[in-house]
């Protein structure tokens, strides 16, 4: 099944439910006719809080700059000395 | 170390390394000097595909061929720059190995990763084993903090709207099944890093077993900026072909 069929899928479950909710009344109407905004906005939130918090913990490496450099150095030592150009340009 | 040795077991496996370039002639000699140290005791090749890099990269390629045997380094060129997909495509003509790696000529991704994905999919039979830089013990360097907010942002929203099932989506530094890469590969469009997302999920919509195994990614370009607005929009675009067609 297509990732698009699941999702749509998934929305039709929700709306079915959602207008069961109205016709049933069990919440109130004004509540029910609110759920999806509120779902919209939860999602917006939920989104925004994970770019937040995967922003705080982003992995940095700065170490790794060093290495690569002292790697860079090893390189162009030994491939100057077995033949091979080691110019940039 | 004793990683390194051990991973072979019963069956020896062979690793074709393709790496695209274009102007790389110092960063493709590092590279390779980088992978024979890092995989001393793995039969691997390494196919260099050039698009007609006008700083001599070939030339290097040359020489590195002198230096290390033209049976471990391939030199498979092509005329002009023809793009990333079809690079890898045009390298695995080439391939004999069982198992294929890509990877960036820029050193922006460091053979010292590669005993890693092979011990990783030793381990669990994946048909791909992916870098992924989003994870604690991975990490990039050179990033500003928009460069990090763009790509976060952009992660999200792709795990929100395609359940990818891997933490990093845009990276190519990838071990594939040499079959499997075959078949996604005849699969894909896209074009750029969209490109690099089409195939890891349409692998994953395929049901092959996708591993991940943390990387370190130090940019060097940083300054070049390499995200403006239409780069945003055509990976927007990007996310909504893959969400309809995958």
């Amino acid at each position: 099944m297509k990732h698009v069929v699941k999702i749509l899928s998934l929305l039709v479950a929700v709306s079915a439910f959602w207008i069961a909710l109205l016709q049933a009344a069990i919440i109130p109407r004004s509540h029910t006719w609110l759920l999806p905004i509120y779902f919209v906005v939860s999602l917006g939130c939920y989104g925004l809080l994970m770019v937040g918090i995967g922003l705080m913990q982003f992995p940095t490496c700065p170490r790794e700059a060093v290495l690569l450099q002292h790697d860079i150095t090893e390189a162009k030592d030994f491939l100057s000395a077995n033949g091979v150009d080691v110019r940039s340009d | 170390m004793a990683d390194e040795k051990e991973n072979i077991g019963e069956k020896k496996y062979k690793y074709s390394i393709i790496i695209p370039t274009y102007n790389e002639r110092l960063n493709i000699a590092i590279i390779v000097y980088l992978i024979f140290n890092h995989l001393r005791d793995v039969d691997f090749e390494i196919i260099v595909v050039d698009d007609g890099s006008p700083d001599g990269t070939q030339d290097i390629v040359k020489q590195l061929q002198q230096l290390y045997g033209e049976d471990r380094i391939l030199l498979r060129a092509r005329a002009k720059k023809l793009g990333l997909g079809t690079a890898y495509i045009h390298g695995l003509k080439y391939a004999t190995g069982d198992f294929v790696v890509i990877m960036d000529a820029d050193l922006s991704h460091h053979p010292k990763y590669l005993p890693s994905f092979i011990k990783k999919q030793l381990e669990t039979d994946a048909s791909i084993v992916t870098g992924t830089r989003y994870v604690k013990d991975g990490g990039v360097h050179g990033w500003n903090l928009m460069r990090k907010l763009t790509s976060r942002g952009a992660n999200v929203l792709a795990q929100t709207l395609l359940w990818p099932g891997v933490s990093d989506l845009t990276g190519s530094f990838r071990l594939y099944k040499k079959l499997v890469l075959e078949d996604v590969i005849s699969s894909c469009v896209s074009k750029g890093y969209v490109f690099q997302m089409e195939m890891i999920v349409r692998a994953s919509r395929k049901g092959y077993q996708i591993e991940e195994v943390p990387i370190t990614f130090v940019d060097r370009v940083f300054g070049t900026s390499k995200l403006g607005g239409s780069e945003i929009v055509e990976y927007l675009k990007g996310l909504v072909y893959l969400l309809l067609t995958t």
